[in-house]
């Protein structure tokens, strides 16, 4: 039954996720806590995890949290799962090729979806900030719900720090960004209490 | 994108996605270009137009773009096998690495070492995605219905926690609201 939801899920997000990578990770989020599976640290971790090693980030999750949830069927059926609507949606386009990619309705659909991938890539950054430069949720989740503030927020000056260094090493002097990934990595240890 | 043209061979497909599969980190986007190289100028079994029309096709489904391009030239070079090999051979890396990281890390989670390394990384990934939400702004944001769907869906999704099917289909009836009923002058 786990595995008949994890497929299930990993299913939907394969169905409804565009843009790719940093877009993903605000767009599985949700879905992703609202099971329970994982907590939001161990989230922002995978992401994390996922930016060190080979492959996207959704099939990184979808073997991750499969497997945390029930185990190697789990991480397997996690996996086909996200893959599936691609396989799907690619052999029945494959035969539309060129109707597809100059259909009118399509390419103004997708100009609405581009925008959005760009806001979704910025909520990312809200919640990776809540995760790391900052300590609990931003007060501005809650101007509609002011009863809600679960946790206290404040600001990590460690995290802050590697930020900081990370922004301008990668602005300012070009560092790629596994180099930037490994160099936070030795700033945390050197600098988390 | 009907008749297979080539004969490239099952295993030469799984071996070419398994290798872009391996050694590109930090997500779909970067394989793009590695999969133009070994395709179109090394092995030469697609053609550079087609290429780009798959890579651009490949962004605008749903799904995993690397996923996404793997199939599409799978599919072109030898039919649903070859779809199935090439992405086989996309996915595999990631899931066996992942698989490992999983186990071990299941372990390793309450390491102080390591939950100082992920502290700090965090914080630089939290970095890049800035850099690249600043970078993807300037691309798309150019008039005011663009900043308009993205600042929606932000605040959608920071503020109100809507889901994100909801969000995608929003955005893409306001795609067709802006662009899609009026003839778009070029």
């Amino acid at each position: 039954m786990k595995i008949l939801i994890l497929f299930l899920t990993f299913f939907k997000i394969g169905f409804f996720s565009f843009g790719g990578g940093y877009a993903m990770i605000g767009l599985m989020q949700g879905e992703i806590l609202s099971h329970g599976w994982i907590s939001a640290r161990e989230y922002a971790d995978i992401v994390a995890i996922s930016q060190m090693t080979p492959g996207p980030i959704a099939v990184n999750a979808a073997t991750y949290i499969g497997f945390k949830t029930a185990g190697f069927w789990g991480s397997f059926f996690a996996t086909i799962g996200v893959f599936l609507p691609s396989f799907i949606l690619v052999v029945v386009i494959a035969h539309l090729f060129r109707q597809f990619r100059e259909n009118r309705f399509v390419s103004a659909a997708m100009k609405g979806i581009q925008p959005a991938t760009v806001g979704l890539i910025a909520s990312a950054v809200v919640f990776f900030s809540e995760m790391s430069i900052f300590t609990g949720e931003l007060p501005i989740r809650h101007l509609f719900t002011p009863s809600a503030q679960a946790s206290v927020f404040g600001v990590s000056p460690e995290g802050m720090l590697i930020f900081g260094i990370i922004l301008l090493s990668v602005k300012r002097f070009k560092l790629g960004p596994i180099a930037a990934i490994a160099l936070s990595g030795l700033l945390g240890i050197l600098l988390i209490p | 994108m009907s008749e297979p043209k080539t004969h490239a061979s099952l295993r030469a497909l799984f071996v070419s996605f398994f290798k872009i599969g391996a050694f590109t980190i930090g997500g779909g986007l970067a394989m793009l270009p590695l999969i133009e190289n070994e395709f179109v100028s090394r092995r030469g079994w697609v053609d550079e137009e087609e290429m780009l029309d798959i890579l651009a096709v490949s962004q605008s489904l749903p799904g995993v773009i690397a996923i996404n391009s793997s199939l599409f030239v799978g599919y072109r070079l030898r039919g649903i096998p070859g779809a199935l090999a090439a992405s086989a051979g996309m996915i595999i890396p990631s899931f066996v690495t992942i698989l490992a990281i999983a186990i071990i890390f299941t372990q390793l989670e309450n390491n102080d070492w390591v939950r100082r390394a992920l502290s700090g990384i965090r914080a630089g990934v939290t970095a890049l995605i800035l850099l690249s939400a600043v970078k993807m702004g300037k691309k798309v944001l150019r008039n005011w219905r663009s900043t308009v769907i993205a600042a929606g869906a932000f605040l959608a999704l920071v503020l109100g926690n809507v889901h994100f099917i909801a969000i995608i289909s929003l955005s893409a009836a306001a795609g067709l609201v802006f662009y899609g009923l009026k003839k778009v002058r070029a």
